[in-house]
């Protein structure tokens, strides 16, 4: 394991290689399998983590060496951009729905998790840490800082909401009758973020828009309305 | 060379979202102001959708893949995900699934109720 890691500390982008190695793994099982449970996301950060666990690499050294993939996530942001601009019109001509569908969203995130909380007893910090948990995570660990909460715990929180709602999403849509694919973007974008927004864009060219919209919608509103909720408890 | 071009563009929007993100005192992360303004860029005509498109949809196809090391990083974070795991698990998953229904219904009802109201105001008038 020792030659293992020496031999690792000269290669400068193992970590880029073993993030598309192990996301093409999910992506040909996702494709043999066919279910949505198999999720390429899902599949490549577990196959991740059982690499790094077997080769008892601390995840810090993962995360310096795959680097590269993650700076791509500030342009991949910006280029939601796109498919907004392309649905303008559409965005423009339901506007009213689309804002009254993610503030609704928004607050049932924040009332839901403040109800949970008290049913818990949790303390103040353990829930402003859970309390911004559907928005993207830049927006979501600022808040969490910022009304004392564990910052680093709140990011995985985030995360493992947005893969939850990328496995949910086609489920939810179904279960609640939502064919509208304006309705099912923002459902799917003010839940989980840019996490679930990629598993919007799949669906279409206006799920991924108004999802993306949706991102950052609900983030600000999120930033807004959370010091409130944390003086609840 | 197309790409070349495409490519500073794109980091310019995410550099300025970056001074923005920097400037500014709120709680908004960088890649939304950049987000912001390219829209704005693009509706004012200050950048062309050919300018950016190829580019600009290689990065939203591979979003997906972005995310694997940050989700690799709950490994280290197991013992405290276990003291909650509860309130945590029901966060991630009802709460989550709340969320979208209530978010999608609520799009979904309003969207299609009013082209109905405006057939009707006009019929009475």
């Amino acid at each position: 394991m020792k030659l293992l890691r020496e031999f690792l500390s000269f290669s400068s982008l193992w970590g880029v290689l073993l993030t598309l190695a192990a996301f093409g793994a999910g992506v040909l099982i996702n494709r043999i399998a066919r279910k949505s449970i198999f999720n390429p996301l899902l599949l490549g950060s577990v196959f991740v983590i059982l690499v790094l666990s077997a080769g008892k690499i601390p995840y810090e050294e993962y995360k310096a060496s795959a680097a590269p993939v993650s700076y791509l996530l500030l342009p991949a942001t910006v280029s939601l951009a796109i498919p907004l601009y392309e649905k303008w019109e559409l965005l423009q001509k339901n506007r009213a729905a689309i804002f009254a569908g993610i503030a609704a969203g928004t607050f049932v995130s924040l009332f839901c998790i403040w109800v949970m909380a008290a049913v818990f007893r949790l303390t103040h910090e353990q829930f402003v840490t859970i309390l911004p948990k559907s928005v993207t995570t830049a927006v979501a660990m600022d808040v969490s800082t910022e009304l004392g909460g564990i910052t680093a715990l709140t990011g995985a929180i985030v995360i493992l909401t947005g893969i939850a709602g990328n496995l949910m999403a086609e489920a939810v849509c179904r279960w609640f009758r939502i064919t509208n694919p304006i309705a099912k973007g923002v459902g799917i974008g003010t839940a989980s973020h840019a996490v679930g927004t990629s598993r919007a864009l799949q669906m279409g060219e206006t799920e991924g828009a108004m999802s993306g919209l949706s991102i950052a919608a609900a983030g600000v509103l999120t930033a807004v309305l959370c010091p409130f909720f944390a003086q609840l408890i | 060379m197309r790409y070349l071009f495409q490519f500073i563009r794109m980091m310019a929007f995410c550099f300025l979202g970056e001074m923005m993100h920097w400037l500014l005192p709120f709680p908004i992360p960088a890649s939304i102001y950049g987000l912001v303004l390219l829209i704005a860029a693009l509706k004012l005509g200050i950048v062309c959708l050919d300018e950016i498109r190829e580019v600009g949809n290689f990065l939203t196809g591979i979003f997906p893949i972005l995310f694997v090391p940050a989700a690799a990083g709950v490994m280290n974070l197991w013992g405290q995900l276990r003291e909650l795991a509860v309130p945590i698990g029901l966060a991630v998953i009802p709460i989550t699934a709340a969320v979208m229904a209530a978010a999608g219904r609520v799009t979904q009802v309003v969207a299609e109720r009013r082209p109905e109201q405006r057939t009707k105001s006009k019929m009475r008038q």
